[in-house]
């Protein structure tokens, strides 16, 4: 199938992006791996959500599900349980590749949205060591189980790490009649927001350590025991502050990182900073026509800015898909060598264009023309032209009257 | 005095409360919310309230809840119990209420999801 748009990620800021790049008339498809839209926020059951952006305290599907709403009232076609295997360029397009049960499809777009969202950092990549028992859960996961499952993941646990979902989980859990024992954070500030530690740590009295860590996990088959170090200024384990905590899960809430192996492989720049693509004002990424949006770009703390970033990048992919429908592009005429730039975009601003060319070969008394539809609409006569002395030229190409099946002609004709 | 944060919003001021002259003063708030907040959490602190009842359904095992408005903190633990003690049997959609005046506390517990009569489809890990 071909679209305009290609929405890769159907959570709060894809499903943002898809319905703003319909809006602005774009043929849109959103692929989403899981069998539901919505993303994390699914699972995110609390409330607090989209306090700026509706002036409401609501609940993650309450938020998520209203633009799951609009997207059915548009009719955004979206393709669920299906993985992006691949994105290929093509002469100005992209193909993407997806695998679903129906088998592989290939779908073509002029331009591609990102949304593809974060990742949790786990535990093996904070170096805790020991055995490998079950019970040691990203908040994610833990989540997961909790409220989408229905299944208690634990009865009494440590949470390592002071991020919102990890204080969040505390609570939950703690509603949900487990046990937990206290969350360990390595930095002397907790990271998550001042509201979370009051409302989910302070009311259920669940103790905060800064300045701690989990050094070690131990139990064989599920988690028995973890220790918990303090740690000194340069963040080191204290090991005679070593202490055994037993229990039977460890939660671990020790960052997010944006999921950009699709953008890697269509060769986008990253920012080792944000860990997500380098981006202009339009979030466009250095590939042109792959846009980047949501937690994919950059962590956000409030889902808010998510779909903000999310309707800004569907808004120019549309844009974006609708202007390279209206890219002309130049045919040259043998007696010139070239001519750049080659095309025009009948959408952008064409009042001052700059070109450059050379002629094929030596020629004496001459005139450039530019012809549409074959009569000459504009020209210019120079005493000579030399291959090795490139020409640069000023033009208000709005002036001449160009519309989308006009064709354009550059050439050179010698005078008599 | 009293000094804690405010949780209205993602700010998070730090509010400062006492009593004088038998009248509640707050400093450190940013909006007439903060204040509103401070004062209720010195008399009756409240809290909202979100949480899950189990379906009948295998493919959404259990529907994400809310109450529709706040209720005293201390009450919260009580609420928890007869949430968890509810079914729900018919598709019900977001906004639609299970309990209406949850344990006589004035809020209503009600669906804050579709998943019951959208894409009726399997939680999978």
């Amino acid at each position: 199938m071909n679209y305009d748009v290609i929405v890769i990620g159907g959570g709060p800021g894809g499903l943002a992006a898809a319905i703003s790049a319909t809006e602005n008339g774009a043929h849109c498809l959103i692929i989403e791996r899981e069998e539901r839209l919505g993303g994390m926020l699914k699972q995110c059951i609390h409330d607090g959500f989209g306090l700026s952006r509706f002036g409401e305290r609501l609940a993650g599907p309450e938020y998520v599900e209203r633009f799951m709403d609009k997207v059915r009232e548009e009719n955004i076609e979206t393709s669920l349980s299906t993985f992006v295997t691949r994105i290929e360029r093509r002469d100005g397009s992209f193909e993407v590749v997806t695998v679903n049960s129906d088998g592989v499809a290939h779908h073509t777009a002029k331009a591609v949205v990102l949304a593809t969202g974060c990742r949790e950092r786990t535990a093996k990549q904070v170096f805790i060591h020991g055995t490998r028992p079950a019970g040691v859960y990203t908040a994610g996961t833990a989540q997961h189980f909790t409220n989408r499952l229905g299944v208690m993941p634990t009865k009494r646990c440590v949470i390592l790490g002071s991020g919102d979902i990890g204080l969040i989980m505390a609570r939950r859990l703690t509603l949900e009649g487990a046990e937990v024992i206290g969350v360990y954070e390595i930095n002397p500030t907790p990271s998550g927001l001042t509201r979370n530690i009051h409302q989910c740590l302070h009311d259920f009295d669940i103790p905060l350590h800064l300045s701690h860590t989990v050094t070690r996990v131990f139990g064989k088959d599920r988690l028995e025991a973890v220790e918990v170090c303090r740690v000194d200024e340069s963040m080191k384990p204290i090991p005679e502050t070593a202490e055994r905590i037993d229990c039977d899960a460890l939660i671990v809430s020790v960052g997010l990182i944006p999921e950009n192996e699709i953008a890697e492989s269509i060769g986008v720049t990253l920012d080792t900073r944000t860990k997500g693509p380098v981006v202009d004002a339009q979030l466009m990424t250095s590939v042109p026509g792959v846009f980047s949006c949501g937690n994919a770009l950059h962590v956000n703390d409030l889902v808010d800015f998510v779909s903000a970033s999310g309707e800004l990048a569907g808004m120019n992919a549309a844009r974006f898909a609708a202007a390279e429908r209206d890219e002309k592009r130049f045919e040259v005429g043998n007696n010139l060598m070239y001519f750049v730039p080659q095309c025009l975009d009948l959408n952008a601003d064409n009042s001052k264009v700059t070109y450059y060319f050379r002629s094929a070969k030596i020629f004496g008394k001459c005139r450039l023309s530019l012809y549409a539809d074959g009569k000459e609409i504009w020209k210019k006569a120079y005493p000579f032209l030399r291959p090795p002395e490139m020409k640069e030229l000023v033009l208000d190409m709005t002036k001449f009257d160009i519309s989308g099946d006009t064709a354009l002609r550059w050439e050179i004709e010698v005078e008599e | 005095m009293k000094e804690f944060n405010c949780i209205v919003c993602p700010r998070g001021c730090l509010l400062h409360a006492e009593e004088q002259d038998g009248e509640i003063v707050v400093t450190g708030n940013t909006c007439i919310r903060g204040h509103d907040f401070a004062v209720s959490e010195l008399t009756c602190p409240k809290r909202s309230l979100c949480s899950l009842v189990k379906t009948v359904f295998p493919e959404a095992p259990v529907l994400p809840v809310k109450l529709s408005c706040d209720i005293p903190k201390d009450r919260i633990f009580d609420a928890m119990d007869c949430i968890k003690t509810v079914v729900v049997c018919e598709r019900i959609g977001r906004g639609e209420v299970i309990v209406p005046d949850l344990l006589g506390l004035g809020a209503d517990l009600i669906s804050t999801s579709d998943i019951l009569i959208r894409q009726q489809i399997k939680a999978t890990l």
